[in-house]
């Protein structure tokens, strides 16, 4: 029954609180409406997602955002230094495959958009049997050190979160 | 505590300035199109963020409220960034690569944008766990 009636727990409080930051004021009113279209959207749209991902661990999730923040930061540093002071002739572009030990579908797209978000590298294919994600480097002398971060710093905190 | 703010604010501003800048330059110089996204992807993103830290930062000090519109906007932008990039490579992939010409994936599976068999689409995910 309550599974019927709240197929996404968390999406409701998502979008509740996406509503009342668009909305951006916090009164009784926002609130209400937000949890009125929190409760409505999820049934609406359980056909399209009918599995619920599980959150094993949501504390792991701020441990998660704050390090991909600070990547984000280090990694606008590192490319615009690339950009600035090396000549094209010097890069050393690459691809590189990473084999994926996540399996739901859910934590394998946040760690693609990771990817793209971070360091030099962006994501741009899954294996038609989606156990390895093809990534390409703007500059890396070493391709196993990427694919060996990449799994240290963020596929082991999703796997924690997810699995 | 106003002069701190307006520093803080013109400090982000000019690095929002930079970092934006220096992307589109990225665009230019760069000469492969899989690097020249690495440009836009990134430099950008820091280059949006600052501004809007330093919107938050104004609204915060010069009047009396907070606004949340700047968090929707990280919000859609970290959504939707990595999604486009993702379509670029894969239609420049389609376009412009051979499968040989690529690093192999694990298995004896092939890269999706190659994938022409309809069988070979991924696994069912984990059944969800009670």
């Amino acid at each position: 029954m309550l599974r019927k009636f709240l197929p996404h727990p968390w999406m409701t409080v998502v979008v509740t609180a996406v509503w009342v930051m668009l909305v951006n004021v916090v009164t009784l009113n926002a609130i209400v409406f937000g949890l009125i279209l929190g409760i409505i959207i999820p049934i609406i749209t359980t056909a399209y997602w009918p599995e619920r991902p599980t959150l094993r661990n949501p504390r792991m999730i701020i441990e998660y955002m704050l390090v991909v923040l600070l990547d984000i930061v280090r990694a606008n540093i590192q490319v615009a230094l690339i950009i600035l002071g090396k000549r094209n002739a010097d890069m050393k572009p690459c691809w590189v495959t990473v084999p994926l030990e996540l399996r739901t579908p859910e934590a394998i797209t946040i760690l693609a958009g990771t990817i793209t978000m971070t360091p030099g590298t962006v994501s741009s294919d899954l294996s038609a049997d989606g156990h390895s994600l093809l990534v390409h480097c703007l500059d890396a002398p070493d391709p196993d050190a990427v694919v060996a971060e990449i799994k240290h710093r963020y596929e082991r905190r999703l796997k924690e979160i997810f699995e | 505590m106003t002069l701190i703010g307006e520093i803080l604010i013109s400090v982000l501003l000019l690095a929002a300035g930079f970092f934006g800048l220096v992307g589109s330059f990225g665009l230019i110089k760069l000469d492969q199109p899989m690097t020249r996204l690495h440009a836009p992807t990134k430099a950008t993103t820091l280059g949006v963020g600052s501004v809007l830290i330093a919107s938050m930062l104004y609204f915060l000090f010069f009047t009396d409220g907070i606004t949340f519109h700047e968090l929707m906007i990280t919000l859609f932008l970290f959504l939707t960034a990595p999604v486009v990039a993702h379509f670029i490579a894969k239609a420049h992939l389609h376009r412009n690569w051979k499968p040989e010409e690529l690093p192999q994936p694990e298995g004896d599976s092939t890269w999706g944008v190659y994938a022409t068999d309809e069988s070979e689409t991924p696994d069912t995910p984990v059944k969800p766990q009670e």
